[in-house]
């Protein structure tokens, strides 16, 4: 039986159409971004609502090649440089505090009675809607953006933890006490080795979360930072900045999310190939 | 018989709310027996393996193990599971040194094992023949093969009494009777005491050296009726082969004819023996009836 390439329920895409039909989209937006700047600037020679490609190539050096006369910085490494410095704390916090805490409430039954009910009650808190208290008690320097991200990013992973921990079967547990090990062995090596793909993966997802937190709090109060550029130069209509800018963030999200993709199937093959 | 009892158990019972699970359960189990159990489904033959193994308490009764209480799971005694007994991020060497790893060491310490353990979980892996399969991780092995890794996991600790919850369960008609022939031998030869659960019946009959049936289908003279909510307990206890034999001995009418004494002894819901008619007929049995039970 010949199965169908593209359409209906049986179609199995070929890896070429499969690469072709992944650029469609691409080349839809770009054409049509392309269209729309070509028109308005015929309209308008100085148009700043849809930059043409060449203009944003030219903001794209200004800012990443040429020192900025003011401060004497590269601007967009200095940002790039001070944003990822807060991501990374504050979800490496996260990461931590997120994967002790759902170890050993998925481990110890009186922990989880003492902890599950207000990690639950904290993950219901609109991290966005506590920033001003977070801006107010920690202040309006790197401890207030951090402290955001982190707030909202561990309720998350910890709980994630917290459900990979519980559906470790109850039977290696008993096999391992069988085996001499003691609780504090069990726990931290022989469960916990086998939560960390889980942790990476529960990272991935939370990045998004992350970048998000991240570049509210450098839109409010900041002097630097790819959030605290993008809404600084807004005021003056700068989409040659802006979209530069965006597609730079898209892109270290997506080498973020590749680089630990391939930790997991680098250093845990076992987990990559479980239930195949 | 002479040999010490690596396994005594009185009196126990259990019960999850109002359902009587265990029902004045009395057993004995000599050094170097292969007990197998076996009964219907609902008889709480896995209650009454998890009792002994310490996940689970009695409501009442002994289980002594060696001589001792027994108390949560410890190295007292080896457990096979059905399955997830493997550590899915070891290989097969560190899963069978694992109990050598941990043993009387800080957990923080790091994970070395000295070349006389080493040399041991070797020992067992060629007498499980897994030489080939040390550094392979148990999804890459066959469910025979992560069965046989989880029996040297559980052997290298040499515990008194291993205990194995329908380990060939999950396997295939030939892998299991392969595993059977294999498990036999090795208790032949490594003088193991087993207590062995299983729901298939065959399986049950072809292992033992003593077969132990446990079902909630007896009667009692505690009478009939609502208000009389009885457990499983211990309906027959077979004294079966001291030696090993060929498979084909399932094909015999001998072997026909137990299976089918057992089926009405504890599989049929109709026909129900009463408590003093029980075929206990191993020299270690032994039984305390109460007197509601028997008047």
């Amino acid at each position: 039986m010949e199965k169908p390439k593209f359409w209906g329920l049986h179609a199995a895409p070929s890896k070429k159409l499969k690469i072709f039909l992944a650029i469609i989209p691409f080349i839809i937006l770009i054409g049509s971004y392309l269209i729309a700047s070509d028109i308005r600037h015929k309209e308008n020679p100085s148009d700043k609502l849809l930059p043409t490609v060449s203009k944003m190539v030219a903001a794209t050096n200004k800012m990443a090649f040429e020192e900025n006369k003011r401060t004497g910085k590269y601007l967009l490494w200095h940002d790039t440089q001070a944003s990822l410095k807060r991501l990374a704390i504050g979800v490496g916090l996260a990461a931590l505090v997120g994967l002790l805490l759902g170890l050993n409430m998925g481990m110890y039954k009186g922990f989880s009675a003492l902890a599950s009910p207000f990690v639950t009650f904290v993950s219901m808190i609109p991290p966005l809607a506590i920033l001003p208290i977070l801006f107010i008690s920690f202040g309006v320097g790197e401890l207030g953006k951090v402290a955001l991200i982190f707030l909202g990013v561990f309720p998350v992973i910890t709980r994630d933890i917290y459900l990979a921990v519980s559906k470790v079967p109850r039977e290696q547990v008993v096999k391992a006490l069988t085996l001499g090990a003691s609780s504090l062995t069990i726990v931290y090596r022989i469960v916990m080795p086998q939560i960390l793909p889980r942790l990476i993966d529960a990272i991935r997802l939370s990045l998004g979360a992350a970048w998000l937190f991240l570049i509210a709090s450098e839109a409010i109060a900041s002097t630097e930072g790819l959030g605290y550029r993008i809404f600084l130069v807004r005021r003056y209509l700068s989409m040659d900045v802006i979209i530069p800018y965006v597609l730079w963030i898209t892109m270290l999200g997506f080498v973020m999310d590749y680089i630990l993709k391939s930790l997991i199937r680098l250093k845990f093959k076992w987990y990559s190939s479980q239930g195949k | 018989m002479g040999k010490s009892k690596k396994l005594h158990i009185e009196d126990l019972y259990k019960s999850y709310g109002d359902k009587v699970v265990l029902d004045n359960v009395d057993l004995s189990v000599s050094e170097g027996e292969f007990c197998t159990l076996v009964g219907p489904s609902g008889c709480g033959k896995s209650t009454l393996l998890r009792l002994i193994l310490g996940q689970e308490a009695a409501n009442s009764g002994v289980v002594h193990i060696d001589g001792r209480a027994v108390g949560v799971p410890d190295t007292n005694r080896g457990i096979v599971f059905q399955r997830y007994s493997l550590f899915p991020h070891m290989t097969v060497l560190q899963n069978v040194l694992l109990g050598k790893y941990v043993q009387g060491k800080n957990w923080l310490t790091p994970w070395k094992s000295t070349k006389e353990e080493q040399d041991k979980a070797m020992h067992y892996l060629s007498i499980l023949r897994l030489t080939d399969a040390i550094d392979k991780y148990p999804h890459e092995l066959s469910g025979g093969m992560q069965q046989r890794v989880a029996i040297a996991q559980a052997l290298i600790m040499n515990p008194p009494i291993l205990l194995m919850d329908e380990p060939f369960g999950a396997l295939d008609p030939d892998t299991r009777e392969e595993l059977q022939v294999f498990i036999l031998e090795l208790w032949e030869k490594q003088n193991l005491t087993i207590f062995f659960v299983t729901h298939d019946l065959i399986e049950a009959c072809y292992l033992g050296s003593r077969l132990l049936v446990l079902s909630q289908y007896y009667t009692d003279d505690r009478g009939e009726g609502e208000h009389v909510n009885r457990g499983g307990r211990i309906v027959a206890d077979h004294c079966l082969k001291d030696v090993v034999s060929s498979t084909e001995v399932k094909n015999s009418p001998e072997f026909k004819e137990l299976i089918a004494s057992v089926r009405d002894d504890g599989f049929d819901p109709v026909i129900r023996q009463h408590v003093g008619d029980f075929n206990l007929a191993h020299p270690d049995a032994f039984r305390t009836l109460t007197s509601e039970e028997q008047s």
